[in-house]
């Protein structure tokens, strides 16, 4: 039962967990650095080689800190909310191939893993809002429940037509698929970018960060959390993006194919950064909708385009392999 | 001056109207600055308001200003009927150009008069503050209650009275008792509102935006009765930042009140200290020199478009726009360094001069002032297709909290949240005022009046101060930046060393101020979020008897509910945004 391709899976979830989680402080860093940039501004400068250092000294501050409950909420649900939303995102590197042997558990159903652990981490969310018991973040929970159930939905579907083309849900099978023809922004262009608006709602980063709107909210569902349970959220959400931006490289950029001159994880490695800038420049550019104008684009405008996409797609593979 | 008239001036036509309507006891009262002032019996009020506001020949559409002087230990009031506290109301009328002034006598024993609410809804909050301040009770007021001072205070601030120093008073005790009493006494109560918790088949949930929260701009609170996020009712309360500006002006010299000025509008800077120094040269007699008054419209123009960055970035980042509003913090500091450079201050320079200004004009101000004209327009362009045409920004803005220009009159909107409704009333053009008529420039207006409106207009309105500002530099007339007046503080510093007589007389200005005769005046000018103005009165002293700072975001939040109930918490944001209110110049 236990072979050596057991041993190899085991082995790896630490370096995973360890690297992704590590991937996300440096990601704070670097968001920072690069809104600085943009903004005309320094961004964190002077902890270590520019300011490399700030999001450590950031993270040793929130653990330093007092673990703070509110006495008005619900203790257990607002300690589960935080653990619920981390374990969901790292629990979904689970089956994100970095190379065809870089992968914890290769499976035929990784794609759907995904998605449910996704949909796991709405469950922190709301829960997190809910047991708060504070009106701003009861607002947040609101929004972000109904933002994130409905954008699941076109997180879902909009692969549906890399899932058609690949003819598996295995994020290996998807890649190789891409290995002799078009890499798939081509042909699925459309569902990228349906892919990169639900997974932007998805992760509600800014332009989609309602649940949190800090203008509107203050900060949302995570308005009563403080130390390292605000930690937690907030490496949640960094992670999440990686994740996010992983998928997206995986799913239409060929994931670790590239020319041989560098190894594949590198390739892998560089667009993943590549789609992580993007979607800094995303946070830096663009304003924020308004909460009901964000649902209907999606009921409106994105479920259309989903359907056709999915429709089509389904066409042109009866056609040419059916 | 508080005279009785005399023959030679001939009383405006509105004035013999009133006479004929209502009664031979209503009296005129002449004052420097030549707004006809009446004097009308109490019982009259509301005919008398209700009369103005419908049926004069042009309208007085405006409530501009409704406060109170406490008239008790005033000596100079030759001619004008006994009173022991006056109400005024001061009345505008865009249409005809006019302003009238009408004044209520009350006795101390009987501070009662019926409320002007219904005529002019803007009357609500200066009802209050006039209560508030003074303690006059205005029958059939919907909710008079207490709202620049905390619940639970004693005395009314601006009675002669009330202490005015710390050292007048008591040591300061604060307990825990008197902090939970005030804490108590903060809470919000529906009812008392007459707003019900609950309808047919909903709650509503109450929700206490501030008075700490990112998005309103200081220390505003705002209470929002909420189904799901639509908003049903909105109370603002204000408060928080009240500094008590007028009682300060009663008890510093004339000269030694302008650095209070600029902290009005703490983001208005000089432009603050514009409308306080013309009054006072008025009241004074006056003439300023042209140098001084071109320098005086270039530094206002700077800091209207210092202030106007700072409202285009918090604009754009209140609808979620992370970027704009560092790019326009880092010009807004370029701004800030020719600032620096003229007046060696940043934000509050404190730099008018009854008279003139404080020093001339530095070596090389003209390459800095120039630099920065040919600078600034590329960088508007590169905003507006940032911000002003992005379509979410838009979509977040356009038809959001709009209003039309009756409306906005009636809530006493002025400057470029009115301009954003069509009407083009600027003060600037309709009434120059230090040399503003010298020189080319256009009012911007929009159409919508909505949130998206009030940002356009301003936008323009920083190309126009530009033009401005280049004309200033072009044009700088020569000669002295003082006047020649033996009112102007500091004296010309020059000769003091010369004869006795010039030393004292500096000595003098600078110690004790200047000595204003005893008159009244009112001075208002188009500052940066609409019109500001001192109506300050002289009792012959060398400080104010009374000074009243009528500001223009006051107004503005009144009229918050009446543009947001039936929007979202996220529209509120957008249109709180959009009024472009500093809580300084709310609470004074």
């Amino acid at each position: 039962m236990f072979g050596i391709e057991d041993f190899w899976s085991y082995a790896l979830i630490l370096p995973v967990a360890v690297g992704v989680l590590l991937g996300a402080l440096v990601l704070v860093w670097w968001e920072r650095r690069l809104l600085g940039w943009w903004q005309d501004r320094l961004g964190p400068n002077r902890v270590g080689w520019f300011g490399s250092l700030q999001a450590l000294a950031d993270l040793i501050k929130l653990l330093t800190k007092d673990d703070w409950l509110p006495p008005f909420g619900d203790r257990v649900f607002f300690i589960l909310a935080p653990i619920i939303v981390t374990a969901a995102m790292l629990l979904a590197f689970v089956v994100v191939p970095f190379t065809p042997v870089l992968v914890i558990v290769e499976s035929n159903i990784a794609l759907l893993w995904f998605l449910a652990m996704s949909a796991m981490a709405v469950y922190g969310v709301l829960l997190g809002g809910l047991s708060s018991n504070n009106k701003y973040a009861l607002l947040g929970g609101l929004r972000a429940a109904a933002q994130m159930v409905t954008y699941e939905v076109f997180l879902a579907l909009s692969i549906l037509g890399v899932v058609m083309l690949s003819g598996s849900f295995s994020l290996v099978d998807i890649v190789e698929n891409q290995r002799d023809g078009l890499w798939h922004f081509i042909p699925q262009a459309l569902g990228l970018v349906i892919f990169v608006i639900a997974g932007l709602a998805e992760t509600h980063r800014l332009p989609f960060d309602l649940p949190e709107a800090e203008h509107e909210l203050t900060a949302g569902f995570h308005t009563e959390y403080s130390g390292m349970k605000f930690g937690l959220i907030m490496a949640a959400e960094y992670v999440a993006l990686i994740l996010l931006s992983c998928l997206i490289v995986i799913l239409f950029f060929g994931g670790w194919l590239g020319p041989s001159f560098l190894p594949p994880v590198v390739w892998f490695g560089i667009k993943v950064v590549i789609v992580i800038n993007f979607f800094i420049l995303l946070r830096a550019a663009i304003p924020r909708p308004r909460y009901d104008q964000l649902m209907s684009l999606g009921w409106k405008i994105l479920l259309p385009l989903t359907l056709v996409n999915i429709l089509a797609t389904g066409a042109w593979v009866l056609g040419t392999q059916g | 001056m508080a005279l009785p008239q005399e023959a030679a001036q001939e009383p405006p036509g509105i004035v013999s109207d009133l006479i004929t309507r209502f009664g031979e006891s209503t009296r005129l009262q002449t004052t420097v600055d030549d707004y006809p002032t009446v004097w009308v019996d109490r019982e009259n009020i509301q005919d008398v308001l209700r009369f103005l506001k419908h049926d004069a020949d042009t309208p007085y559409e405006l409530l501009y200003d409704l406060s109170a002087i406490d008239e008790r230990l005033r000596k100079h009031r030759d001619g004008q009927p006994a009173s022991e506290f006056t109400v005024f109301y001061h009345l505008m009328s865009l249409s005809g150009d006019h302003d009238l002034r009408v004044k209520v006598a009350l006795q101390d024993d009987d501070l009662h008069l019926k409320s002007v609410e219904s005529i002019y809804p803007v009357a609500n909050w200066y009802e209050r503050e006039a209560f508030d301040m003074f303690g006059v009770q205005f029958d059939e007021h919907p909710n008079l209650r207490r709202i620049l001072t905390p619940p639970l205070w004693e005395g009314h601030p601006l009675r002669k009275e009330h202490p005015a120093r710390a050292t007048e008073m008591e040591p300061y005790q604060y307990s825990e008792e008197f902090q939970d009493a005030q804490q108590e006494a903060l809470k919000f109560v529906p009812e008392e509102w007459g707003m019900s918790r609950d309808a047919k088949h909903t709650d509503f949930m109450f929700l206490n935006l501030g008075p700490n929260h990112p998005s309103v701009h200081g220390v505003f609170r705002i209470a929002l009765q909420l189904d799901g996020e639509v908003i049903v009712q909105a109370v603002p309360d204000i408060g928080y930042h009240h500094r008590g500006q007028e009682k300060m002006a009663e008890r510093q010299s004339w000269h030694t009140y302008i650095p209070y000025t600029d902290r009005i509008d703490y983001l208005g800077g000089v432009m603050n200290n514009l409308p306080y120094v013309m009054n006072v040269e008025r009241m004074a007699g006056i003439t300023v020199p042209d140098r001084a008054q071109v320098i005086r419209v270039m530094l206002s123009e700077c800091f209207r478009i210092a202030s106007h960055l700072l409202f285009y970035g918090t604009f754009a980042q209140d609808v979620g726009q992370m970027s704009p509003v560092f790019y326009m913090f880092a010009d807004r500091e370029r701004l800030f360094s020719i600032i620096e450079a003229i007046t060696g201050g940043r934000m509050h320079p404190s730099w008018f001069r009854i008279g003139g200004v404080t020093q001339d004009l530095p070596d090389g101000w003209y390459e800095m002032v120039t630099d920065f004209c040919d600078y600034m327009p590329k960088r508007l362009d590169h905003y507006e297709k940032m911000s002003l045409q992005n379509k979410i920004l838009q979509r977040r803005t356009k038809g959001i909290g709009a209003y039309n220009t009756a409306e906005g009159l009636d809530w006493g909107i002025t400057g470029p949240s009115l301009r954003a409704t069509g009407s083009d009333w600027d003060l600037r053009k309709n009434r120059p005022y230090s040399s503003y008529d010298q020189f080319e420039f256009d009012i911007p207006t929009a159409s919508n009046g909505d949130s998206y409106d009030r940002c356009v207009v301003r936008v323009e309105e920083i190309r126009q101060s530009l033009r401005i500002i280049r004309q200033c530099a072009e044009n700088m007339p020569s000669g002295p930046y003082k006047a020649d007046h033996r009112s102007t503080t500091p004296p010309p510093k020059e000769r003091t060393m010369e004869h006795i007589e010039t030393l004292i007389h500096h000595f003098l200005n600078v110690s004790w101020g200047p000595v204003v005769p005893p008159c009244e005046s009112e001075t208002l000018v188009e500052a940066t979020k609409g019109w500001m103005g001192f109506y300050s009165i002289s009792d012959g002293g060398g400080m104010a008897y009374r000074s009243r700072v009528r500001t223009p975001s006051f107004p503005a939040l009144q009229q918050i509910p009446f543009i947001s109930n039936g929007f979202m918490v996220a529209d509120l944001i957008a249109i709180i945004a959009s009024i472009d209110f500093v809580m300084a110049d709310v609470d004074r």
